[in-house]
Formats: C-alpha cells, structure tokens, sequence
C-alpha cells in the first residue's frame, strides 16, 4: 500500500479551516475517502503541463465593468427577514472569541 | 390529455382556443398530486401561485395576446434557482426555510414569458452527485423503473419531464448534472456554452463550471426553453455578448454535410454494450440521412475527470462559507461561541458528499498545495480545451454516449469513486465551457433508457440542435412514454 | 536603548475611494445611513450572487497608482481571500493577490528638513467589511451585532516598501498620501471615521545588519499623532526586550490610545490560510493604455509640487506653504486672493491667521462658503496697503465682513472707519491729550518708556482708533520734547 496521502492530522486542520464539525466516525471515513480520491487525482501529476497556460474558460472575455449609478438598495426588512437571530436591525451572532484577521 | 403535450403542441391548444392554460396548469396539479409522490420530483410545489399565473394567462389569450411561445405554459425549476418569495433549498438542510428576496434572472426571464411555475424540483445538494440520493430530503425516483435513481444532479428535473408532472423543466450542469439525468430519464437535456445563459440567481456550485439548461420532451421544446433564458446579464459578469440566434429556424436544417465525429476515447472498456450499440446505431442514422462521420481523437479525456474533481470541489469550498448561520438558513443553537457555531451549524447542515467535496477543495486550495492541485487542474483543463479545438477543426459536432452505462439502482454506487466516474463523457465539456446536448437514443432490453450526447463548438447550441432534431426525427424515441401507476 | 538599533518601518494603509456606489454592487456608499438598509443581495452575500466590477473604483484606482509614481498593471486580477467573520457576508473577500493594480512606487517626504524616498510595494482594490457592534468590549461581549452598510464599499490598499526609519518618517508619509488621496478626490481621507486606516509593521535590527528583525504588526491607530506614539512606545518596547536578550513575538498587537502601550492581540487559534485563488465569477481586467493616458491627463497638481511653486512664486517659507496647501480648496482661496497682490506674504498671514480661525483647513464646503470671499480678503488687505485703514482698524473690518459678506470698503465709508492721517488734524488731538496728561509726561520724560504707550492709546481712544499709528507716533516724537 503507497504512502497516504492525507494523515488524520491533516483532516482534523482541514475541518478547522473549512469550519466543520466532524464525528470521529466521520473523521475517520473521510480520512479514507479523501485518500482514495486524492490517489485517483494524482495521476495529473503524470501530465506534462510544462508551458500551458491555465485557463478558466473557453472563450476568454476581459475588462467586464459597471458605471457608478446607484441601484435603490432593498428594504431593511427584507434583507433581515432570513436571519436565523435578528436584533432589531441587526443580525446578532454569538460570542465571538478572536479579533478578525484584518481588524483595523 | 394536456399532460402529455409538449410545449409546441399545447401551445398550439392555447392559440386555437381548444384548451386554457388554467386547464394544463389544473391537469399538471392533479397529475403531480396522483404520481409524485411515487416518482417524489418536486421538494416545493407553488399551487396557488401557479393557479394565479394561469388565470392571468388565460386572460392575454382570450384577447389574443399571449405574451409568446412559452405564455401559459406549466414549468418546474431545479431547487438551485433563487425564487422571490418561495423556500430555496438546493436540496441541502442547511438552506431549509430560505426565502430568497429576488429571483435568479433566468427566473424572471420565464415569468416574464408568461411561464406558470408549478415548483421547486428535487436534487443533489448544492447540486453535488449523479444520482439525487444525496438530497437531505429524499430521492427522487427514475419514473422509467421507480427502483432506480433518475441521475443528478438535476434528478427531479429530469424525472418530473419524463413522467409528465411539468412541461418543461430547468436544470444546471456542472459536470453533467443536466446532460447525465437525460440520458437516465429519457428526455432532451441542454447545456449550453459557459456564459450563454446568465448565472445570477442560480446558486453557486462550482462558478467555472456550472451552467443552467433546459430539459425537454423533446429537442424543439428543450430548444424554445434556451431561446427564453439565452443572452447577455449585466448582473453576471461571466456572461458573454454575444447574440442570441433564432435557434427554432436552426431545427430544420437536417444534418446533410454535417461533418460529425465520433471520439475514440470515449468508446472504452466498461462502456455498456447496449448504450454503445445504442451510439453506433446512432452514428448509422446520421449517416443515412447524409452526415458525414470521422474519427476523432480527444487524448486528454481520461484526465478530465481527476482534473474536474479538483477544480469544482475548490471552488464549491470558497462557494459554500458564505452557509455559516449568521445570516440566513440553519443556525443550530447552543453553540458556546461563534467557531462553534459556524462549525457545527455546517457540520448538521451540510451532507456527507457535501462535506467530502469542502474538504477537499479545502485541501486543494491550501497553502502549499494550490500549485500541485488547482494550479495544476487549471492547465490539464487547458489541454483538454485543446482537444476538443482541433477536433473542430475537423468536425461540426462530436456524437458519443452520455453516460457510461444507464440507471442504476439506488444504493448501488456508494463509493463516491464509483459514482464519481458516471460523469467520465460530460465532464471534459464543462472543463472546455462547450455546449452539450443529450437526446434519447434508444432503449435497453429491460426498457431503461440510453442518451446519445452531442458536443458542440463555443455558441454553436444551433448546430446541436439541428443535428438532434434530424436524429429525433428518424427515431422518435421520444413518443414512448413510462408506464406510471397512480 | 532605543538608539542601539536601527528601526525598519512599513505602512500599510486602506483607503475608502469616494464613489458613489460599491465596488460589486450598487449600493451606495453614503456615510452614516440606518443599520443594513444599505445592502442588496449582493453585497450581503447572498446565496447565487454575483459580483461586477464598478469601473469608477478602478479609475481611483488608476489615478492614485499614477500619483504615487507606480506601474500601473494592465493585466490585474482579482482573487478571493478566505477567512471566516461575521463581518464578512461570503467569508471570503474578493480582493487582489498575485496580480495588483500597481506596484512598485514611490513618495517622496520631509521630514527635519532632509528629504527621504519612501517606496511602495503595491496598490491594490478590495470590498470592505461590515461593521460589528459589541455590546462593551469585543472581550465581553456575550453577543456581537452586524450591520452590512459598509460591506462592499471600494478599498484601495496601499503598501510600502519597509523604508522608513523613524516613527516622524511614518507620519509624515502618511500625511503625504493622506494628502494626495484628498487632493485627487479619489478619498476624504477621514481617519476617525474610519475612511483612511493604517497599520504599521515595525521591526529593529542592529545598525548595519542585513536582515530584518522580527517584525511586529500595530493596528488600531486612527490619526496622525496615534501613529507616532505607537510607533514610538513599540520601538521603546523592542529595545528594552532585546537588550534583555527576549526574543521579539511576531505578533499582532493593538495600539491603546488611552494606556499609550500596545497590547497583543489575543492569540489565534490557528495560522491564516487564506487559500488565495483567482475570481472565477470576475474575468481579468486589461486596462487600455489610452485609458490609463487619459486618467494621466486628469491628474492636477499634486501637495508637493503645488508647495513648491508657492514657495517659489509666492517666496513663502516653507511651514507656510504646507499649512496652505494642505488642501485644494484652501491653496484656490490663497492664490486667488494673493493674485495681483504686491505682498502675497501679507495675503499668506491673512489666510493663515484669521481665515483659518473660521474655516476648517479642509473642509472644502466650509471654505467655499466662508462670507469672505478671495477677492474680498484682497480688497481688505489693499485698503491697509493704501493706507487707507491701520492694521488694528482691519481687524474689526474683517469681523463685520464674516457677518455681513460686504466689501472692506463698503464697510469702512459707511462706519467713517478712514484713517486718519492728516497731521494737521491729529496734531490738535495730540496736543489735547498731552494737555489732560501731564503727569504721564513727567513720567515718560523721567524715563518711563510705557507712558509712550499710554498716550498713543489716549490718541487712539479720541480717535475712535482711526488715528494712523504711525502719524501718532511721529507727532508724539516731535512734540514730546517741547512740552
């Protein structure tokens, strides 16, 4: 069996980062499923891309761009009608416990 | 009855007065009462409003008014289009109770046609499978043998037209989502080139890759669905300016001197016998009515699939943190703090595919790795873009199966491997951003049905078209209908 | 000691650009508008958005690049940057990474009369965050509030080269480009509102060594005077650390203006991936080099330059010239009322010394509706040139000229404010006066200079204060003696 390719530490940062709560059952399904589908994606590592450029589409486009004209914003109303904790005219979150990366 | 119509043919009843729309929209409620829930398409059903839009209807058509071709006529949506003012979960629990604000423009573009929209379908969550199963809320069923799963990601979609519980449907495709349950369900699947149709208000999947497409009854009804959402949005900036043509007068000019190719690399071990059987007496039929076939070959086909499955797990990670609790869907409460809240809100609200796909596209994206992985992708998907220009300069259309084998049943591919390979013969068109057409091409001997796919040049929808039209046409597949018990 | 070392400092500064509307959406951006009625699906992120490009905000963009002497990237390119916050609607923010608007600039600076070339890194466009509401400190907050209104409003970043060598340096930087973005009209450069924000990376290293120290981020400093202050408390704190052999954190720490020390940020629980990758919904910009010209011909003469000419032309000192061309408006109402005018260093004192008593230096509204006009200001000063009205006299004039907006000389016939200057006339005055003082004499005549005074002011105090004091002063000179 080749070395694998995602270690259980490795899933455990990943979920941090993507802000997800895994069962140890799920960790340790995910752990395999993820080995087996990066295994399967490493055979681009046999294609030779040396010179291509990357491309995200077929028919390039540039420069797509709006005037300055404001558009009516929507009602306060409506854009808190889905909050999950509404506060008056606010949405309200929990505790929050560190600064955010760009605080000024 | 007005249900088996398709949209030309009701049309046609509205303008001679034979039948209102109110009637079709009345049958096509009573019909979805009576069957679905055995083929279970529609997650949210918009009776009233439905009702409404008929009445409204039947009145521009008693002045002899009627806002167009599509005026009056009863159409269901894939749950992933935001609908003002009616729930939008794209099939994931984490968005259950969403009421979108505004509708996607292609929504408003139906509306304003006069559209009569009967509900939200059923699929994949956030439109992420091939078979439906991983909707938080259920399966959908494939009204051709309701043991079997329809395809996906736009299972309900491909379901509610092949049974008759809507006119015409939309759908999108990401990899094969709209493309792979045609060819499972038997009707005519389109998806267009990346930026024919405008993606605002569609939620986002992967953003390279995703594109919204119509299904069908058949290639003219699939092709008046894309002149009514085809063109240019200001509020998308991937979408092109280019014109849109008049894809109806495209329909009948027959493939004589077509030039069609015919891909190696997609007639491989593990393709089913019938659904090659099935191409191969397609590229036959073309051939009699006076297309020209060739080989082509497509080298980097096989490395679509493990190129696709980084790039649209990376983009549907950064797609999906906007889903955390604070604004709208699932929160889940006693959280200790904000970390925990984000956390377990997604870790309840997101299914196990879900959650496979954020990991993964997390990891791709993650410092060290992005060169390897997304960087890497990202020029595999070049080569294949590649392929399919010089083919072209050979060739007017590629013909090849949609999918490597048909229906399965559910629960049978549970190896997110296994079922990620369905999508081995759609994939390469979205990493090319070409159009892709499938059409029924036949019936296997226990009467499930197999798709014939048409791939197409950049903005070229009309030469699919045309080359569907012409094959329908000698065929008539399509006139065969599922046997649906009440 | 602090001296021991050398100190390398950076600044990274945001700056809000002054359009109308976001940078994706078109929402506006108007200030101080109710909790999240600023918003639209867009800019609060909400499922199947999409963003597009407000092609004024790469204009600002273009603009500034060229004022501060950078290549302006034809191919740019916006990324997304992840990371979650609730201030964050998509917990990603679109923002540039591989390829900026404009890198590799410049700005040139004073300070102590030496003149320093500050490089800069890159400028580069942004959406801004929302804003969060604790209720008391983020510490103890049981609960936070998000209101979305600023989420999506134009950023433009700036970052410098890790060129500057003094916490004045940083300063002075700082209002330099404070400076320009106000002059350009690209931002209103309002600190304490939040318009204009800078976060300053410091490190030191021994005098000569060619790496760089550890190098420590402060946030938090919303003016001038704040930016210097921290910076000098931080420098205190390194070297008195170093000395003692600690090694410095690399940390973020935050600047509190009412303790003067910066505090660390509380430690997070994981290092930031941002996991950068190209906008897929945004295709690339190319800019049009005839675009980028024509944005070239717009720019009007910068802080600098304008100090210098006036300098120059106007033979100001050079505190002068800066104070009056710290803004626009305020350097238009200086030329036009030095225009013509023999004196234009009379003019200067004017406008520094009593306009600037009434008008803000910058508020560019305020100065356009200052009752005194240019014209009116050098109609004033003309009047005491011609001798018409003494230095003293003026003064009041300018007083009634703010309430009523009149002409100096309107006001000066209609109250008989003339000077009096006619020799004859003052010289009874004066003699009546040195007769009804005749014990100040004495006194002034035993060597008591300041009586002097007091009979000047008695001539003044029968004159109304219309009495040249020049013409006063001779007469009491010629007089005096004979008495």
């Amino acid at each position: 069996m080749a070395e694998p390719k995602i270690t259980m530490k490795e899933v455990e940062s990943v979920a941090r980062l993507a802000r997800l709560t895994l069962t140890d059952a799920e960790k340790e399904r995910m752990r395999r499923e993820l080995d087996g589908i990066l295994s399967y994606i490493d055979k681009l590592r046999a294609l030779d891309t040396e010179g291509v450029p990357p491309t995200s589409r077929a028919v390039p486009m540039t420069n797509v761009m709006r005037e300055d004209e404001p558009r009516d914003s929507f009602p306060q109303d409506l854009m808190l009608a889905n909050a999950p904790d509404r506060s008056g005219e606010f949405f309200r979150v929990p505790k929050i416990i560190e600064e955010s990366p760009e605080a000024s | 009855m007005l249900t088996r119509l398709t949209i030309h043919e009701l049309g046609a009843r509205f303008r001679s007065g034979e039948a209102t729309p109110s009637q079709a929209a009345r049958e096509y409620l009573d019909r979805i009462t009576s069957f679905d829930p055995k083929v279970k398409a529609y997650l949210t059903r918009t009776s009233e409003a439905a009702l409404g839009q008929a009445a409204e209807s039947d009145a521009r058509f008693a002045v002899k008014k009627p806002l167009g071709l599509l005026d009056g006529i009863p159409l269901a949506l894939k749950d992933v289009f935001c609908t003002r003012g009616v729930e939008t979960t794209c099939g994931s629990k984490i968005l259950k109770g969403f009421i979108p604000p505004y509708d996607a423009t292609v929504v408003a573009k139906l509306r304003a046609a006069g559209g009569v929209l009967l509900g939200k379908l059923n699929m994949d969550e956030f439109a992420m499978g091939s078979s439906t199963e991983n909707s938080a809320f259920f399966t959908t069923r494939n009204p051709w043998d309701l043991s079997r799963v329809p395809g996906g990601s736009s299972g309900g979609s491909a379901a509610a037209v092949a049974a008759d519980l809507a006119a015409a449907t939309l759908g999108t495709d990401t990899g094969g989502s709209i493309r792979q349950p045609a060819a499972f369900c038997g009707t005519a699947g389109l998806k267009p080139t990346y930026g024919r149709v405008s993606r605002f208000g569609l939620i986002a999947f992967a953003s390279s890759l995703d594109q919204v497409g119509p299904f069908g009854k058949d290639v003219a009804d699939a092709a008046l669905m894309l002149q009514a959402i085809a063109g240019h949005d200001p509020m998308d900036s991937t979408s092109a300016p280019v014109p849109v043509p008049d894809y109806a007068a495209a329909l009948s000019l027959g493939v004589k001197g077509l030039k069609v190719g015919i891909p190696d690399e997609y007639f491989i071990e593990g393709l089913d016998p019938e659904v090659e059987a099935a191409v191969r007496a397609a590229i036959a039929t073309l051939e009699d009515l006076g297309a020209q076939t060739q080989r082509v070959s497509l080298p980097h086909t096989e490395y679509g699939l493990a190129a696709y499955y980084v790039i649209a797990p990376a983009e549907a990670s950064s797609n999906l943190a906007r889903y955390d609790g604070v604004k709208y869907g699932l929160r889940v409460p006693g959280a200790r703090d904000l970390i925990d809240m984000y956390s377990r809100t997604r870790g309840a609200g997101f299914g196990a595919e879900v959650k496979r796909r954020v990991m993964l596209g997390t990891y791709a994206l993650s410092a060290g790795y992005y060169d390897a992985y997304y960087g890497k992708a990202q020029k595999v998907r070049t080569l294949v873009l590649r392929d399919f220009q010089r083919a072209f300069e050979l060739v007017d259309v590629i013909v090849a199966p949609t999918t490597p084998g048909v229906a399965f049943t559910m629960g049978e591919r549970a190896d997110p491997l296994q079922m990620y390979l369905n999508d081995v013969f759609t994939i390469p068109v979205n990493l090319a951003g070409l159009p892709g057409m499938s059409v029924l091409g036949g019936f296997t001997r226990t009467g499930l049905p197999i798709g014939l796919q048409l791939i197409g040049k950049a903005f070229d929808e009309a030469t699919l078209l045309r080359t569907a039209k012409a094959y329908e046409g000698a065929t008539r597949w399509q006139e065969r209908k599922p046997e649906l018990a009440a | 000691m602090s001296d021991a070392y050398e100190v390398v400092i950076g600044l990274e500064v945001h700056a809000q650009l002054r359009t109308r509307t976001k940078m994706f959406c078109g929402c506006s951006t108007a200030f101080g508008a109710p909790p999240n009625t600023q918003t639209c699906p867009v800019c609060q992120g909400m499922p199947g958005t999409l963003p597009v490009i407000n092609r004024r905000a790469v204009e600002f963009g273009i603009k500034t690049a060229l004022a501060i002497n950078c290549t302006v990237n034809a191919d740019n390119r916006f990324a997304r940057k992840h990371y979650y916050y609730p201030d964050m609607p998509k917990n990603y923010q679109i923002s540039q990474y591989e390829e900026p608007l404009a890198e590799h600039g410049y700005l040139d600076i004073e300070v102590a009369g030496a003149s320093r070339r500050i490089g800069i890194q890159r400028l580069h466009l942004e959406e801004d965050v929302g804003k969060l509401v604790h209720e008391g400190s983020l510490e103890t907050a049981q609960s936070s509030q998000v209101d979305y209104n600023r989420a999506g409003v134009p950023l433009m970043e700036i970052v410098s080269m890790p060129d500057m060598r003094s916490p004045e340096e940083a300063a002075a930087y700082l209002k330099a480009l404070r400076a320009i973005v106000v002059y350009l009209d690209v931002c209103d450069g309002n600190m304490e509102e939040g318009s204009l924000r800078c976060d300053a990376n410091i490190s030191l290293r021994r005098p000569g060594a060619k790496e760089y120290g550890t190098k420590v981020e402060i946030k938090n400093m919303n003016s001038f005077r704040n930016v210097q202050h921290a910076l000098e408390y931080e420098i205190k704190r390194q070297a008195r650390a170093l000395d003692t052999g600690e090694r410095i954190v690399q940390e973020t720490r935050l600047w509190d203006p009412d303790r003067g020390h910066t505090v660390s940020m509380r430690s997070k629980e994981f290092a930031h991936d941002y996991r950068y990758f190209p906008e897929p919904d945004l295709p690339p910009l190319d800019l049009a080099p005839a675009w980028i010209e024509s944005v070239r011909a717009t720019l009007a003469e910068l802080p600098a330059a304008k100090r210098a000419r006036f300098m120059k032309d106007y033979a100001l000192g050079a505190y002068d010239a800066e104070v009056l061309t710290q803004s626009r408006e305020l350097a238009g109402y200086f030329e036009a009322a030095a225009k013509g005018s023999p004196h234009p260093k009379t003019v200067a004192n004017w406008v520094l010394n009593e306009i600037l008593r009434v008008v803000p230096p910058d508020d560019e509204k305020a100065i356009a509706a200052c009752p005194i006009k240019p014209a009116d200001l050098a109609g004033l000063i003309t009047l005491i040139e011609d001798g018409t009205i003494s230095g003293r006299i003026a003064k009041d004039v300018f007083e009634k000229m703010l309430v009523a907006g009149e002409s100096a000389r309107a006001i000066v016939a209609r109250e008989g404010l003339t000077q009096v200057a006619d020799a004859g006339e003052l010289g009874s005055v004066v003699d009546q006066v040195l007769a009804e003082h005749a014990k100040v004499v004495e006194d002034y005549k035993a060597g008591k200079k300041a009586a002097l005074g007091f009979l000047v002011g008695q001539v003044m105090k029968s004159t109304s204060g219309k009495a040249s004091p020049a013409v006063v002063n001779s007469l009491l000179m010629e007089k005096l003696p004979k008495v």
